[in-house]
This record gives C-alpha cells, structure tokens and sequence, in this order.
C-alpha cells in the first residue's frame, strides 16, 4: 500500500457576503499518496482554488475554513498555530500558481527569492542555498543556471519563470505539491513541455501531486486519479481511467462532450453542451446542485441532499440519484445521435 | 463562392522598441510580409505561439493599427481612408481579455446598445429589449443588465463582449481567442453560438486561437503564424491530416486529446520561443526545428504554393534539391 501523504475529510469553506454565507466548498474529501497525481477539474467558481488555498491554509481573511481532519503525512494540520503552518508551506508543501509573474517578486533575483526558502526552513547558508537553487534550476531544464540566479522575474519569459517557480517550490524537496493551473497562461508548446517535467520531477522526488485544472485534456494525460467539483462538491471521483472511459455523473458526461476532440468530433457539429448557469452557493441547497441543469433529473434531485456514493468499483464515486449503470445507458444512448 | 472580403497584402508591421536607456530604438518586425485572403462565409484561423504576430495582423485588418507597409483591402476598398463607421458595421472585433475591452465605468446594458448608438439605431425603444435577447444568445442573466463589469465573472464579460460585437450582426467577426477564458461548458455554448451564426447570417470569421482543437472543429481555412509570417496555410483538413511544416507538425503533436491511455507528447521544441527583435538568421525555425538542414540557418525560404495553400520551408523547395 502507497504511502498517505494528504488526508482532506470533509472540508468546508464559508465565505461571509452581504448577502448572507456563502458556501463555496462543501464538505470535499479526498487522499493523495506518495507518488500519485491528483487532478482537481471543474469549471470557475467551483471551489477548486479555494479547496488548494485551504491545504495551505492561504486562505483570505474572511474565508472560514473547517473540517472533519486534515492531515498531511499523518500529522494534523488543521489546527495548528500559524508559526507552525509557516514552517510547513514552501517546506514540506509547496504551491504553483497559475500566473508565474505575479507570484514571482519582481523586485528580488531569482537566486534571492530561490534561496530565501531554504535558508528560512532549513538554516542552510548562502553558498548551500545557491548550489542547491543551482541545481534544481538545470533539473527543470534552464541552462547558464548559474547566471540566471543573478536575474529578475521580467527577464525571463512565461515559460521559463514557470520553471523557476518549480524549481522553488523543490527547493525543500516537498512531499506534497499543489499546482493550480500551472500551465494556462503558457503557450501548447510550453504547456506539454512544463507537464512533461512536472511528471519527471514528481517520480523522481516521489512527491505527490495535486494538479487543480480546468483543462480535461491535461487531466487525461497527467492524472492517475481525477475528482470532478462542480459548485462547491466532488461530483465525481476515481482513476482517470475510469472517469474518461466511463463517465458516470451526468456532468461529467457533459464536460467530455463539451470538448472537441480532433479526429473523433465531427468539424462544425454541434458541441454538446451544458445548458443554464452554475447555481448561486449563498445559502442552504437541499437538493442535487446540478439538478437544475441536468437533463436527467427528476423530483428526488430537486428535494433532497444527493450524497457521494461508490460507483463501479470501490475506488469511484459519485453523486447521482441514478445507478452507475442507468448513467451508462444514458451516455451510450447519446453518442450515436 | 468565392467572395473575397478581406484581402491583406505583404502586410507588414515594425515597431520601434525602446533598447536601454542610452541606446537607440530598435526595430521588432512583428509582422512580416503576409498575405491572407479571406473569401465570404468562411472560417479562418490564425495559430501561432505568443508574440508570433498574430493578434498584431488582426489589429491591422481591424484598421486599429498603422500599417508599416502592404495594404489591407476590406470589400474590394482599401480600408485607409474608408470611414471608420463604415469599416465598423463590416468588421467587429472580439478581444482576448474581457478585463481591459470592457468600460468599467458603463452598465453591461449600455456596452451592449453602445454600438446601436454609434451607428445611429434608428429604433431606440427596441434597444433593451435587442440587447436582452443577444444577452440570452450569449448565456448572460437578464439581471446583469443594470450591473457593472466588476460585478461580473471573467466568463461572463467576454459573452459581454460577444454580444456586443454581434448586435450590429456585421459580416466578419474578428475574434482573438474568443474562448480562452471562458469554462470548457460555456466554451462549447459559445462554438456552437458562433457556428450558428455564421450559417444563419452568412459570417465570417478570422478567429485567432492557440487551442488548436477548437480550431480544428470551427475553422475552415488555417494559417500557422511564426515569427511575424505565415510559415504554413491550408484548409483545415489538409493542415491537420497532412501538415507539412516541421512547426505545424510540432504544434499538432501538443495538443493534449482527453485519452487517459495516452501521456503527455514531447514537442521536441528544445529551445524556447526566440527573441523577435533579434530573429534567427535564415529560416527563423532552424533552431528549433526537429528536421533542420545546413542552409536553413543561411538562406530564409519562399513561400511555396501546395494543392491546398502554401508552406514555407526548405524541406519542400524543389529547386533547391532538398525536396523531402
């Protein structure tokens, strides 16, 4: 059995508005292991970002955060004073951010901001720090690491900051990462060469990783397992196999659809898509928060809580009224039309 | 059918860049010498990496930026010196970042009748209700009417954005990466709006798009842009089934399809996009290309014609006794 390196049981996040609370995350569970790789995907607002900002603990002020535990490397983390959590982030978790030159600070080197993070946890000295940043910058692929050290973020271009972040976020050797759209503001080409690397470094270091996207075709070729949030839940959750071979949750079938996918989508057919708009998250919901736009649903999703519950095998779950094989019948009946 | 409606001509567009502080400027050619033509009805999608100069040849079919040289004829007429107004209920453009195209300052409503207004609508009783119904064409909530665009999501702007190009109903829509902020759900919504669209009123569109899926599914015609030219030009069947450009084939071979038996594809593009202000001598690809020759690096290459629209690369140049 893989070694647990993330537990999140029934994690909550409420954000106080004018208009009352707002329930962005509701009750999301999950586990990442050693060596494995979590995609989060689901479209804005779905709570994803939060949920990664809320392992962090980075959330904002406001946000009330709550959980039934929240354990990394079985250790609680949950409630643990901010010093502490201090010395876990970037040390023993580190995070990658969508948008490499506003997480990057533009006013120090590279080598600085670099050599910051092991000198804070760690108490390496300045030469320690700079081999270390040395290496770990020509192990993402950047040559003349040595010189690199002495630049700042805006000479560097998207792709190649993007590395650097890597790099940083290493440089403690983590066990766990978290990358929230670390590829989107990057051009395709880049886009397959940073994933590429990411995946390397991850087996190498044996780290695990949670990859928050909303690009299913990343998710396919990264993922080993995949859990679906649509307005503040997991809808669906197993093996990316599973998940993009036999989508089950209603919306998950959608999204697959949603997608043109060459060679196998006709050119200028009609995309499926998922009518109506994501539900507001201020209040209580007691029913199906799909249900609304879901072709399928029926006066149970409207009036009561849908619970997550196990699928096809004991690895995948989902949250719909409907058996998994009903859900199967649906989507074959689908595709030929 | 085949109604030329725009026609770009060795268009070519150079910015003076500012080196140091002490030092001259110097130029960037950020568009140079491209010809497209685009016929009536058609899709035409320009690909390409950042800074390739796509969104830079758009802005100047558009008339928002200064030809350096070559000229852009737009229904037969040259576009300097037609009237903007004129030009604007032919072409209507849809930008990338819903955050800086919008007036922060105006009501959603009055973004959407703006246009009306400039054009001198002659109905105004019918404006609400008109930009309502675009609204709902676009998937916004009738409530936002009266609301700010802070107010919205970043989603929800470029479907601001789109109703407001659309509500003239003009003849080529000039999107730049109409979909590149928008969810994967919405971005369906939005193809699907966009083809409808196009046959029901006889559109045309020049969509520029670094997701070289849905440029396969929606575009008819596809020119790869690099470095400021167009290194290869096809319809879209050709480009995809048969690309001939090492580029082209670089590009077509990053796009990640939703298969989970599949891994992450390794571009072979070692080195990173290079410096425009100062491009590779010769072919500006050799350095990355998988398939590079001794003269690549000397002698730039022409524009050779194919069956199906033209590439520009050695590998294809007879006359020079490399033919692949």
């Amino acid at each position: 059995m893989a070694e647990r390196i993330l537990t999140v049981d029934n994690l909550k996040i409420d954000i106080p508005v004018p208009a009352g609370m707002l329930h962005a995350v509701q009750g999301v569970s999950f586990k990442v292991d050693r060596g494995e790789t979590l995609c989060i995907v689901g479209e804005s607002g779905c709570g994803k970002s939060l949920t990664s900002l809320a392992i962090m603990d980075l959330l904002p002020g406001k946000a009330i955060r709550t959980a039934t535990k929240l354990e990394l490397d079985n250790e609680n983390v949950l409630d643990i004073t901010e010093d502490k959590m201090a010395d876990i982030r970037g040390n023993r978790m580190g995070m990658i951010f969508q948008e490499p030159m506003t997480s990057l600070n533009p006013a120090y080197t590279i080598g600085n901001q670099m050599e910051e993070t092991l000198i804070r946890h760690r108490k390496a000295s300045r030469e320690e720090a700079r081999d270390r940043a040395v290496f770990l910058l020509e192990k993402v692929g950047i040559t003349a690491a040595r010189s690199r050290l002495r630049q700042y973020p805006h000479q560097l271009s998207g792709g190649l900051r993007q590395r650097v972040m890597i790099a940083m976020t290493l440089m403690c050797g983590p066990d766990l990462i978290i990358a929230d759209e670390p590829t989107t503001a990057l051009d395709v080409t880049i886009q397959a060469q940073i994933l590429l690397l990411l995946a390397e470094l991850q087996k190498e270091f044996n780290m695990g990783l949670i990859l928050i996207t909303h690009d299913l075709g990343v998710v396919a070729r990264v993922a080993d397992r995949v859990a679906v949030m649509y307005a503040g839940q997991i809808v669906e959750q197993g093996s990316a196999k599973q998940v993009f071979e036999n989508p089950t949750h209603p919306y998950t079938q959608g999204l697959l659809e949603c997608i043109p996918i060459p060679g196998k989508t006709a050119r200028g057919s009609h995309l499926g898509s998922i009518p109506g708009i994501v539900p507001s998250l201020i209040g209580e919901m007691n029913c199906c928060h799909f249900a609304e736009r879901c072709s399928y649903a029926s006066n149970p999703c409207h009036s009561a809580v849908v619970d997550l519950r196990p699928g096809f095998t004991n690895a995948h779950d989902y949250r719909c009224v409907m058996s998994p094989e009903q859900c199967a019948d649906n989507l074959k009946q689908k595709v030929p039309a | 059918m085949s109604n030329v409606i725009i026609q770009a001509k060795d268009v070519t567009k150079t910015f003076m860049i500012s080196a140091g502080f002490f030092q001259g400027k110097r130029p960037l050619h950020a568009v140079n010498g491209v010809d497209l033509t685009v016929n009536q009805g058609d899709v035409v999608a320009l690909v390409g990496e950042s800074g390739c100069g796509k969104t830079t040849l758009a802005r100047m079919i558009l008339g928002l930026e200064p030809l350096t040289s070559g000229s852009v004829e737009v229904d037969s007429k040259p576009l300097a010196g037609q009237n903007r107004l004129d030009v604007a209920k032919l072409l209507q453009p849809i930008f990338q970042d819903p955050y800086s195209s919008l007036n922060p300052r105006k009501s959603i409503g009055s973004i959407i009748t703006l246009p009306l207004k400039v054009q001198g609508d002659q109905n105004p009783d019918t404006w609400r209700r008109r930009a309502e119904e675009m609204m709902e064409l676009v998937g916004l909530p009738r409530r936002v009417f009266q609301n700010y665009p802070s107010q919205l999501s970043g989603g929800q702007r470029q479907r601001v954005a789109i109703a407001r190009a659309l509500i003239n109903r003009p003849r080529v829509v000039i999107c730049d990466e109409p979909t590149s902020a928008l969810d994967v759900s919405v971005q369906s919504q939005i193809l699907n709006l966009l083809q409808d669209l196009r046959s029901e009123l006889n559109l045309t569109y020049v969509i520029i798009s670094h997701n070289l899926a849905v440029v396969e599914h929606i575009a008819t015609k596809v020119a790869v842009m690099y470095l400021g030219r167009i290194v290869e030009e096809a319809d879209t069947e050709t480009l995809f089934t048969k690309p001939q450009h090492p580029y082209t084939e670089a590009l077509l071979s990053s796009v990640l399809t939703p298969d989970p038996n599949l891994d992450v594809p390794d571009t072979h593009l070692g080195a990173a996009y290079p410096n425009p202000v100062e491009p590779p001598s010769g072919c500006t690809f050799h350095p990355r290309c998988a398939k590079v020759m001794d003269h690549c690096s000397t002698r730039s290459p022409k524009a050779i014609p194919t069956s199906e629209g033209s590439v520009e690369c050695h590998l294809y140049d007879k006359a020079q006794g490399a033919a692949a």
